[in-house]
């Protein structure tokens, strides 16, 4: 059973899809969840339909989208780092790893999910996994938090191969709808349903299983 | 957002004319669209609180609305326009959203960085 976990996640919303399922597991089992998201996702493009956000306002809307999704989960700490989206491959590395490293140091978890690095496709979700492995990678080995990371690029699977960490997270797909319809700057109901009204089975199998690659350092 | 009200734009752009403005230019493809569509070149750019004056400007197009700024040394120039800010009266806000609500462009313009 995991006691302490560290979520690392560049934009609002990161959590929704992949890890809001398992979190809400975990904390069920007895879990802390620090969740750290590293930027407000000021740069978004989904401003509601019709637009209810600016670009100047989308990143107030967007914390307070976050903060309810983290209520949705269940999950009782989170930190907004105060990155800029958009930027996190260019961010000064140093700045990076030490917000993390603090983070790792203050919580000490036994668990840390994010990204993985290269197989993630936005490119503050590669850069923010790089950060996280390259600073966790740094610490003793025999001290180091297993990583599990979360991969949806194209093909990924011919190289990483399957993911060794796989969720059932069927009986809290109320609290996972719960986050994804907590951004509702960016996701439409129709846009998450499809065109076709959905039955719950079809929610079940789409939604029900979340899946992580355990990170192999060196 | 409401949709552009081009003599609305018009006066804000005259109000803000001759003095320094930060400036917050964008356009974006997203950042999934090769993703989604391999045969998509993914693209965008923006440049953010960059200081500009411009001596003459307008909107034209019957929407999506076209902007110019004429600068000293220059132009600036955006294409897609669909939405302004009409309760901001210190700034002009403007953006142009796609037939599914995403974000395309944003031109901005205030005297205080953004
Ligand atoms: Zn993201």
């Amino acid at each position: 059973m995991e006691s302490r976990i560290l979520v690392v996640l560049p934009h609002p919303d990161d959590e929704a899809f992949g890890v809001s399922g398992s979190l809400a597991k975990y904390i069920r089992d007895g879990a802390q969840v620090t969740y750290a998201c590293l930027t407000l996702g000021e740069m978004g493009r989904n401003m509601g339909i019709p637009p209810f956000a600016t670009r100047v306002t989308l990143p107030a809307v967007r914390k307070e989208e976050l903060e309810a999704s983290c209520r949705a989960i269940g999950i009782q700490d989170l930190r907004l780092l105060g990155f800029h989206d958009k930027t996190i491959e260019f961010e000064d590395q140093d700045k990076l790893d030490g917000s993390i490293m603090e983070l790792v140091n203050e919580l000490n978890p036994s668990l840390i999910i994010t990204f993985y690095p290269g197989y993630s496709v936005h490119p503050d979700h590669d850069a923010t996994g790089e950060a996280v492995v390259r600073t966790i990678g740094r610490m003793p080995a025999d001290r180091r938090p297993p990583v599990h990371c979360l991969a949806f690029s194209k093909n990924h699977e011919e190289t990483i191969g399957k993911p060794d960490v796989i969720i059932d997270v069927k009986e809290f797909l109320l609290k996972k709808m719960g986050s994804i319809q907590a951004h509702r700057s960016q996701f439409q109901a129709a846009e998450l349903l499809g065109n076709k009204k959905m039955p719950d089975k079809d929610i079940q199998d789409r939604f029900g299983t979340e899946r992580f690659w355990t990170y192999r350092f060196e | 957002m409401q949709l552009i009200d081009k003599s609305k734009v018009k006066e804000m752009i005259d109000l803000l004319i001759d003095q320094d403005l930060y400036i917050h230019l964008e356009m974006t493809m997203g950042a999934y669209a090769s993703h989604v569509d391999s045969s998509k070149h993914p693209a965008a750019t923006f440049i953010s609180n960059a200081v500009i004056r411009y001596t003459h400007g307008s909107i034209s197009g019957n929407g999506p609305f076209r902007v110019g700024l004429k600068t000293s040394q220059g132009w600036i120039y955006s294409e897609g326009l669909t939405h302004y800010e009409d309760e901001d009266v210190e700034r002009l806000i403007m953006a142009g959203h796609d037939s599914q609500g995403k974000l395309i462009v944003a031109l901005q313009l205030s005297r205080e960085p953004f």
